[in-house]
């Protein structure tokens, strides 16, 4: 059964799964450097001009795999020398013109950028295009395309640029590290640090390590979950989770009922509010919206949500979250949350950690997964933090009329926050995902597809509790 | 103060955790101890084939819905 969407995730993958077991097995230090040796051996390249650069991308990719640079704040990191410089040069026209006579590109171009030959065929002069498209949208022979790199194109707040080298270089101060740029470079050269090596060093000193501590790791999984490891049931990545060492699994959904609840009182008191579990939306409203910071909701996020009251029953638990998403590492750094998280780790290195142990899930028995409610449990897909918002006022007798704004993307988000910034909203609560799709579309899934939102779907009506208030009345 | 404390692991919550705390906050009211009885919760005890797992001031206990109330009456009225 296929694990990933793209070979670049792959390789990724055996470099986190490598240092992962060096790490296991305490023999990292002494090993590290022969692991890109031991990914490619031989002389026949299979993926660059020579094995010797290939080794020598490995070699980056294994630092980043071990926590990365140290100096960059950024988790969202450039491997520069496997960016592959690709062209830049924008809206281009291709030998697929045909010369023809109804000249569309030339009639919607507003800016009078499209000139013809005396063949017919079109030009665009670089100096009055603005790339906006029209033109590649109406040509009938599709002539027309756009030579932006993936990375560019992936990143809608414009973070993404060229250095002198002509490799791609992450402005730090727009960069909201939801990591859209990582799994769209066919190269696999933009990449997010890894804390798996923090991960494997809290779970072997834990009290279920012979020689280990007196402390309960507990993992805190994302619902977007239900739409991953599909080769396996979802009761066997528990089961998974708990031979790698975790004392208990629980659903980050149960945060996200907490958080539902307490959003939609928050939500009747402000009378405005957007979202704050999203941690690329919030960091993109900070940077490009500081007058709005005061709608966004006061409540911590599903996941420091729960991982606070983990760590306030049960006194010396460590708590690491495993997701969809790349922003979340960085989100766990932040004043606020730093008291409650240890660690965070994506699906993509789970799965190189179950490998590292030679756990195959798919043989492994089933074991349960069961706290959190319907809604808590849809905050995974775009739409669902809303329909939970909805369901809270409800369950709480909250008379309020709540007028939702879904934006799906950061491109929605952006123009949601727009209208917001001038007065013009028709809304009072904007539910803000990054991620096309909602956390599903997360840069650390091993697959995304079509399927992942009827997944969730259906793994939110397979919840014991129906209520956000049944799920959540266990906490008090 | 008498600690209740309730597994509200995936396991637990499956066996009916939930009904075991609506029963305990019931019966805490209806016999007037709430201000010596502390109920709270925690995820999994390492239990759980013995769910619904709670403890009484770190003394553990195999309870279930219908067994709560006669769990209530021997161990936590019986200490009020």
């Amino acid at each position: 059964m296929r694990k990933f969407d793209t070979k670049v995730q792959h390789l990724k993958y055996k470099v986190l799964r490598e240092v992962a077991r060096l790490a296991w097995e305490d023999k990292l230090i002494e090993n590290v450097i022969d692991i890109p040796k031991r990914l490619v051996p031989g002389k026949e390249p299979t993926m660059r001009c020579c094995v010797y650069k290939e080794r020598a991308i490995l070699g980056e990719r294994v630092k980043l795999a071990m926590g990365g640079d140290q100096n960059n704040p950024n988790v969202i990191e450039v491997i520069d020398i496997a960016c592959d410089e690709c062209p830049v040069g924008g809206f281009e026209v291709t030998n697929a013109c045909r010369g023809c006579l109804a000249h569309r590109c030339e009639d919607v171009c507003r800016f009078g950028a499209i000139t013809f030959d005396h063949n017919h065929v079109a030009h665009i002069d670089k100096s009055k295009c603005k790339e906006c498209g029209a033109c590649a949208r109406v040509c009938p022979y599709t002539a027309i395309v756009s030579r932006k790199r993936p990375c560019q194109n992936a990143c809608k707040i414009k973070a993404i640029s060229m250095n002198e080298e002509k490799a791609a270089k992450i402005d730090n101060s727009k960069c909201i590290q939801c990591g859209a740029c990582v799994y769209q470079c066919p190269f696999g050269a933009i990449s997010d640090k890894s804390y798996i090596l923090n991960a494997i060093d809290i779970l072997k000193k834990s009290e279920k390590n012979p020689h280990g501590g007196s402390y309960k790791v507990y993992a805190v999984v994302a619902p977007s979950i239900s739409s991953q490891f599909s080769y396996a049931k979802l009761g066997q990545v528990v089961t998974g989770l708990k031979k790698l060492g975790f004392h208990d699994v629980i659903e980050a959904a149960l945060g996200a009922d907490m958080v539902a609840m307490a959003e939609a009182k928050e939500l009747a008191e402000k009378g405005l509010l957007t979202s704050s579990c999203c941690p690329a939306f919030v960091r993109y409203i900070e940077l490009n919206f500081p007058s709005l910071l005061k709608h966004v909701s006061h409540n911590l996020s599903p996941m420091a949500a729960l991982a606070k009251y983990i760590k306030e029953t049960t006194p010396g638990a460590k708590v690491i979250f495993i997701g969809p998403c790349t922003a979340k590492k960085s989100e766990a750094h932040l004043e606020t949350v730093k008291p409650y998280l240890d660690a965070v780790l994506t699906f993509e290195e789970l799965q190189a950690l179950f490998d590292s142990r030679d756990l195959d899930i798919a043989s492994l028995e089933e074991g349960v997964l069961d706290n959190a409610s319907y809604f808590g449990r849809i905050f995974a897909r775009s739409g669902g933090l809303t329909d939970a918002a909805v369901q809270a006022m409800k369950e709480q007798n909250i008379d309020f009329e709540i007028k939702p704004v879904v934006c799906d993307g950061i491109e929605a988000c952006r123009m949601a926050l727009l209208k917001l910034n001038k007065g013009v909203l028709d809304g009072n609560f904007i539910e803000g995902m990054a991620c096309v799709g909602g956390c599903i579309g997360g840069a650390g899934c091993l697959t995304h597809g079509d399927k992942s939102k009827s997944d969730v779907d259906k793994y939110g009506r397979e919840a014991f509790e129906k209520t956000i208030g049944d799920a959540i009345s266990l906490l008090k | 103060m008498i600690k209740i404390t309730i597994c509200i692991g995936s396991s637990c919550h499956l066996k009916g955790s939930r009904r075991v705390v609506e029963q305990l906050q019931k019966l805490i009211a209806e016999n007037n101890v709430g201000d010596k009885v502390e109920l709270g919760g925690t995820f999994c005890i390492g239990n759980c084939q013995q769910g619904v797992c709670v403890t009484v001031n770190d003394a553990f206990h195999s309870v279930t819905p219908e067994t709560v109330e006669e769990f209530f009456a021997k161990e936590v009225l019986a200490r009020v």
